[in-house]
């Protein structure tokens, strides 16, 4: 404890010195620390990503050395109120945030929202898909909406989220762009996506809502067919699987990844933070980090993450309504 | 399949990777020791390590030693000073530490590391052979079993119902199960029970409340009752390893019986290595004679062996959905699964027939892997054992730092040590009043499963109907309440023989 206490004085020292001496901080000048808040424990989704960037940027000579915190509590919510308490002395530390954020802000799990802190970049994300078994009769959206035409209640559509959670929400969205009653549609929720998986391959569930890159390893695998992604465009790393809106279901969607810093950060430093993860995109050592992980580089500075955020927020309050969550 | 196995033997037995094999092991077994870092923090942590080694067959065999050293070390704080640091060897703590108390510390030991050695090893042959045929199996169990299954797991329960505290038992069970109920359950998106405590919000901690249940109190006590510090038999005997032939004789059919019940439950993805225990636990207990049945809980050595030979083996039997369908059964085999795929390896039907050097390497690796740790920790007993010769002075402090670094090292969240200290305080007022502790730690363990699995096989079935739709969810259920009731029917009837003889007539 202690330690973190020096550490963490350290830092806001640095910090400090770095905003009083010099005031013109050069563009190109490189960061000399980053500490990252982790709302989570470790091994999970958050922790990768912020030692996967800490790491790349770091041995790419971006930033001098990276330092890492679990703070897990209150689903995020504890890691966020911390930061905003805490907000002048922690101009040196990024926290690293997913499309979560969004759905529990709005849901009331924690008091603040994504605008309560200074958003600095979305650096990755993930597109949704729905999957089914490789056995199964199912081959493509229109199939899947036809079974559930015939037997809406003997098809039902798992996922590894909480009801009113993304792969919820995703399940609730398509299946609206396809013209259907979200609010009908069963969600069967698992805590996990091994359980999940099992569940599809037993024949539980008719199909599957979860994450392209999970579903790429399996479809990869031989074990599902993916039926529909919600991204833009078909996707390079599985260029096999169509898209949502090729199949005349207009919805996108994208689980994002991102950083966020303490309210008032100064300008110079939000600059110095975005400018670092920008360079770290062309690295060989972010290449590495990101093929390891499987991620998808989708990158959001600045106001574009601002307005991408309201962008989702928007979107996903008005499905919550629809489905009584709100 | 035979040519297989052949690549796989010449793949294990290459010399860098009989050295991933000791090597993880050893790293599995020390960190395992350490209540609070568990296999899935100790693979997390060694999977950079892995990845920087390249060749997929090295690195998989690398961490299934961890992962095999790591359960064998958790049953050393079980054993030793009662602190659990997995939920798979909360059932080992309750015969190994009370024959640690009795001065048999190395005993136990061994006892559990010649069970842990049969359970894997006759998991791996099983695996060898089976693991095709098996992953069809797996794949029959829906929610509504799962669910059914979770009931038959609690009635370990009864083990400690036997005694005329059935009530008592019944009540600490419930206990469990609400507290598995706080905060965000899997089925709501909203926290139940948090009384708006962010902090609750995650519910309680696995490693919290079983350092509360269990290594808290224990340390209190000693605190509080000079005498009990010193072991009751003579300080030689706790080094003393040797197992009687009796002994031998009464743990081989358990052992025997474990290694395959539990290989067979840890093949369910998601049932795994904790139900496996206590359901060996439970099934052991049950078939066991009427005097050795009253031994369980007290330090029987067959009590012992059940649990650690069933989770072994069910840790092997968690890789056949891994290997063979790409299904993660469990938090440390997703985390193996990530690995996997970064060492872009597919896992999956197509794993065998593509790359089966890796598939057979790994296979014979746990194996190799099961003979090594068995080796590398019979000798180191005796030392390990001395713990519990340190006076009681140096002993206790030693215990609570284990217990309270143990909550705070997973989620570097200091309020789960304010939340460890209170539970463990009530814990000691409960064990004064004679309530057993273990129930609660079982219905928490299970609750949260029971629940999802049982809301999950409500919401598809659109109410109770999956009891009569599905055979095999009545069969498990009817079995559970066979385990409950019998022995309490038992020790009935022999109280009613027992009154009759005493009137005379």
């Amino acid at each position: 404890m202690t330690f973190t206490l020096t550490r963490r004085a350290l830092m806001a020292a640095a910090t400090a010195t770095l905003a009083l001496g010099t005031p013109a901080l050069a563009e190109d000048s490189k960061l000399d620390s980053i500490h990252f808040l982790i709302p989570g424990g470790a091994g999970g989704g958050w922790d990768g990503t912020a030692r996967g960037t800490g790491e790349a940027l770091t041995k790419a000579g971006l930033v001098g050395t990276a330092s890492f915190e679990n703070m897990s509590g209150g689903g995020g919510g504890k890691a966020i109120g911390y930061l905003i308490e805490n907000a002048d002395s922690n101009h040196g530390t990024l926290m690293v945030n997913s499309t979560p954020i969004v759905i529990r802000s709005l849901t009331g799990v924690f008091p603040h929202n994504f605008r309560d802190l200074t958003m600095v970049a979305g650096t990755i994300g993930d597109y949704a898909t729905f999957v089914v078994g490789k056995d199964s009769p199912i081959n493509s959206m229109a199939d899947l909406i036809a079974a559930y035409k015939t037997d809406p209640r003997g098809t039902a559509i798992g996922g590894g989220s909480v009801p009113g959670g993304m792969d919820h929400l995703v399940a609730a969205m398509v299946m609206k762009a396809a013209g259907e009653n979200p609010t009908q549609v069963k969600y069967i929720p698992y805590d996990a996506g091994g359980m999940a998986m099992a569940a599809l391959l037993s024949g539980e569930i008719a199909a599957l809502s979860t994450g392209f890159s999970e579903a790429v390893d399996l479809a990869n695998a031989g074990e599902v067919k993916i039926i529909g992604v919600t991204s833009d465009q078909r996707v390079p790393a599985y260029a096999d699987a169509m898209t949502m809106k090729e199949q005349g279901i207009d919805t996108t969607f994208v689980n994002w990844r991102g950083f966020f810093a303490a309210p008032g950060l100064p300008e110079e430093r939000k600059a110095a933070y975005q400018a670092a993860i920008a360079k770290m995109y062309d690295t060989p050592e972010w290449e590495e980090v990101r093929a390891r992980n499987g991620w998808v580089n989708i990158h959001n500075s600045g106001d574009d993450f601002e307005k991408f955020l309201e962008g989702q927020e928007e979107a996903i309050k008005s499905l919550m309504q629809e489905l009584g969550f709100l | 399949m035979f040519e297989g196995i052949m690549i796989g033997l010449s793949s294990a037995f290459s010399l860098t990777n009989l050295m991933m094999v000791i090597g993880g092991c050893l790293i599995g077994t020390f960190i395992g020791m350490l209540p609070g870092l568990g296999p899935m923090s100790i693979i997390s942590i060694m999977i950079p390590v892995a990845i920087t080694i390249g060749d997929p067959s090295a690195a998989l065999i690398l961490l299934a030693g961890v992962y095999y050293g790591a359960i064998f070390g958790g049953s050393t704080s079980s054993i030793l000073i009662n602190a659990p640091g997995v939920a798979s060897t909360v059932a080992t703590s309750f015969d190994g530490y009370p024959l640690a108390r009795q001065g048999k510390a190395g005993k136990a030991l061994t006892v559990a590391a010649i069970s842990s050695f049969c359970g894997g090893s006759i998991g791996a042959v099983l695996l060898m052979i089976f693991a095709p045929a098996l992953a069809t199996v797996a794949l029959l169990f829906h929610s509504a079993e799962y669910f059914a299954l979770m009931v038959v797991g609690l009635s370990a329960i009864a083990a400690f119902a036997g005694t005329g505290q059935v009530v008592k038992a019944l009540l600490m069970t419930l206990l469990g199960l609400i507290m598995a109920t706080v905060g965000e359950g899997a089925l709501f998106n909203m926290p139940r029970f948090t009384m708006g405590i962010m902090d609750l919000q995650s519910g309680f901690g696995f490693i919290t409340l079983a350092m509360a249940m269990f290594a808290l109190p224990e340390a209190l006590y000693l605190v509080l009752d000079p005498s009990r510090s010193k072991t009751e038999g003579g300080s030689n005997e706790i080094k003393d390893l040797r197992i009687t032939r009796d002994e031998a004789r009464a743990i081989a059919p358990v052992i025997g019986r474990q290694s395959i019940q539990g290989f067979l439950i840890g093949v369910l993805p998601g049932a795994g290595a904790t139900i496996a225990s206590f359901l060996g636990y439970a099934v052991e207990r049950n078939i066991a004679p009427k005097e050795e049945q009253e031994q369980f809980g007290k330090g029987s050595v067959k009590g012992l062996a059940a649990p650690e030979s069933a989770n072994n083996a069910a840790c092997t039997g968690s890789f056949v959905p891994l290997l063979t369908l790409g299904i993660p059964g469990s938090g440390t085999t997703a985390i193996l699964l990530g690995a996997l795929i970064a060492l872009n390896v597919s896992p999956g039907p197509r794993l065998m027939i593509d790359e089966p050097q890796i598939f057979w390497a790994v296979i014979i690796s746990m194996y190799v892997g099961n003979l090594v740790l068995l080796v590398l920790n019979l000798p180191l007993i005796p030392y390990i054992a001395k713990v519990l010769a340190v006076p009681r002075n140096y002993l206790i402090p030693f215990i609570l730092f284990f217990t309270l670094m143990g909550a705070y090292i997973g989620q570097n969240n200091a309020t789960e040590l304010l939340i460890l200290v209170g539970l463990g305080i009530c814990a000691t007022l409960l064990r004064f009043a004679d309530y057993p502790l273990a129930p609660l730690l079982i219905g928490f363990i299970l609750g949260s499963m029971l629940e999802d699995n049982f809301a999950r096989a409500m919401q598809l079935y659109d109410g109770m109907g999956f009891l009569l739709d599905r055979p095999m969810t009545l069969a498990l259920l009817v079995l559970a309440a066979l385990l409950v009731l019998l022995p309490s029917y038992r020790a009935r009837r022999a109280r009613l023989r027992q009154v009759g003889v005493s009137d005379g007539d």
